[in-house]
């Protein structure tokens, strides 16, 4: 859906985002992680064809941006750096404005669409309240609905629970999976790991304008062998596993070269009490900031 | 896109707080004339100042030539270094040109909908420069002839029709000044700046105009030949400087909407 070869970006000697090799496949839930000031922005920027790369390609949905803009990015719903809208008009007028804008959208059914995305992201109900009075959740969910207006196969989205309580995160969350499960790809920048990790199904993680890991969330995440126990007699457990331990705290061991029933089956036997079990995983955490300190990074990442 | 561009036009206040106000001035020197019957001394003051107190009809030129010099421009300049430099400062240039819209196609719809701005603004200015003409200043000649600037008369239907050519002549006279702010408008993403950049460039010029040692220069200045629309009410009209000054406006044109859109189509949109 989205694939991008070698892609750079340089404002004067600053290299904003270098030699990137992008790969969003269609039907992803795609996470792309960074801090503030690793590129993101300008990435997405590029793919929209707002920002004029330096050198490298870009495809989106088949075609080559920014030269077949017209015809892909009808295609596409975006939300970049935060909504916009014009403050006098109602969300409702906004929305009907901006899809009379371009062409690629029909006109007869622009009301009934107008109506159902504001009805897919709650605002429905504000009326005809100039945007101005909206509150920030609201003015994301307005730029949200207009990303949704024509249906896109793919949207791609800058911080889009920015600004919006728990219950909103929740709402948009869902919202973004339900649309995921008819078929759009979802594109999504964030600085927020917890974010990506509920919601994602692949993860690129930039830093300092490099790609420096791109996989599937499901496999960065796959249990990595070892065992984690956790126990107030750790130093029992320890006695009892021997050459198996690979970390010990005061009461966490992990064992490495012994399956789980196994290890339980030993630990039983011997008597000793054991209060945590399980094979280990890694959090999306350690793995970007691994993935990071590979690449050298002092970036840091929430 | 065209459509979309007028209906924001017509759609936000300050287009009609802008010509409320263009509006204010000729209205009020046509009651201080009609209150104190002094006119201009002939000669002095805006043109056809003089010729009003005697034939109200005359008057929606007299507002023309009020608001010429300096309000029509800075009306113009603010709408027009606002046209992009706006959308950027309020975010929603991004979103026009992902929605897609072309850039050159929005830069046209941005200059078709400031022309038309300019042309409403003075289609309102001379209907209500004729209303309050009539009102205050009375239909001073019973024979339905009126004197163009010449002397000789013009019937009602002349001054009509050379009504309207005036009417086109002022907005087409806008071009240079909007098709400058509308460049500068793509370099900035102040609206004020742009603006401001736009009206320095036409005191200048009108600071020019005044000084002898820049005579080589007045011929190409955008300003020269604003007033030209007066020769419109001579007897036969006297062509030379309105067909200057519409090629001279053309020039310009052509040259700033160029530079702008060759800026706007390469350039990084970062707003």
């Amino acid at each position: 859906m989205i694939k991008t070869r070698g892609l750079t970006k340089r404002y004067g000697a600053l290299t904003a985002v270098d030699g990137l090799d992008l790969d969003v496949r269609e039907g992803d839930v795609y996470g792309f992680l960074g801090a503030n000031g690793s590129g993101k922005t300008t990435t997405v920027r590029m793919l929209l064809g707002l920002v004029l790369a330096t050198s490298g390609d870009i495809e989106v949905d088949g075609e080559v941006m920014p030269g077949a803009a017209a015809r892909v990015l009808p295609r596409v719903g975006a939300l970049v750096e935060g909504p916009a809208a014009y403050g006098h008009l109602s969300g409702r007028t906004n929305l009907m404005l901006l899809d009379a804008s371009g062409g690629g959208s029909s006109r007869s059914t622009r009301k009934r669409r107008v109506g159902e995305a504001l009805e897919r992201v709650g605002l429905s109900a504000v009326g005809r309240r100039p945007v101005r009075a909206y509150s920030l959740g609201m003015r994301q969910r307005l730029g949200l609905a207009a990303a949704l207006l024509r249906e896109p196969r793919l949207l791609v989205l800058d911080e889009p629970t920015n600004g919006l309580d728990p219950q909103g995160i929740r709402e948009i969350r869902e919202l973004l999976l339900a649309l995921n499960a008819r078929g759009t790809t979802v594109f999504l920048s964030s600085h927020l790991l917890a974010e990506v990790e509920q919601l994602c199904t692949r993860v690129g993680v930039l830093d300092r304008g490099r790609l420096v890991m791109q996989d599937e969330l499901a496999t960065v995440r796959a249990p990595t062998g070892r065992v984690v126990v956790r126990t107030p007699d750790a130093d029992q457990v320890a006695g009892v596993i021997g050459r198996g331990v690979v970390h010990r705290d005061s009461d966490v061991v992990v064992v490495d070269g012994l399956d789980a029933p196994t290890l339980n089956a030993e630990l039983v036997k011997a008597g000793l009490r054991v209060s945590e079990l399980g094979p280990e995983r890694r959090t999306l955490e350690q793995v970007v900031l691994e993935a990071a300190e590979r690449a050298g990074s002092t970036g840091v990442l929430r | 896109m065209i459509r979309v561009e007028l209906v924001k036009m017509l759609r936000r206040p300050r287009t009609w707080v802008t010509i409320a106000m263009l509006n204010a001035l000729p209205t009020l020197v046509a009651i201080l004339l009609a209150v104190t019957d002094v006119g201009p001394r002939s000669g002095t003051g805006p043109a056809f100042l003089s010729a009003v107190l005697t034939d109200g009809t005359l008057y929606p030129l007299a507002a023309l030539a009020i608001v010429l010099p300096l309000f029509l421009p800075v009306a113009v300049a603010m709408m027009a270094g606002e046209a992009v430099a706006g959308e950027a400062q309020a975010g929603t240039l991004r979103y026009l040109l992902v929605r897609p819209v072309g850039r050159t196609r929005l830069l046209v719809a941005k200059l078709i909908s400031i022309v038309m701005f300019v042309l409403l603004t003075v289609v309102i200015v001379a209907v209500l420069g004729y209303v309050v003409g009539m009102l205050l200043l009375g239909d001073g000649d019973s024979s339905g002839l009126v004197s163009g600037v010449s002397g000789t008369s013009l019937t009602g239907t002349q001054i009509a029709q050379r009504t309207m050519m005036a009417v086109a002549y002022v907005t087409l006279s806008m071009l240079g000044v909007a098709a400058l702010a509308l460049l500068l408008s793509t370099f900035t993403d102040s609206a004020l700046g742009a603006a401001l950049g736009a009206l320095a460039f036409l005191i200048a010029s009108t600071l020019l105009l005044t000084l002898d040692a820049a005579a080589a220069l007045q011929p190409y200045l955008p300003t020269r030949y604003w007033l030209a629309f007066v020769d419109l009410f001579r007897d036969p009209i006297l062509w030379g400087d309105l067909v200057r000054g519409l090629l001279l406006q053309g020039v310009y044109l052509v040259g700033f909407l160029g530079a702008g859109w060759a800026n706007f189509t390469s350039k990084d949109i970062t707003s």
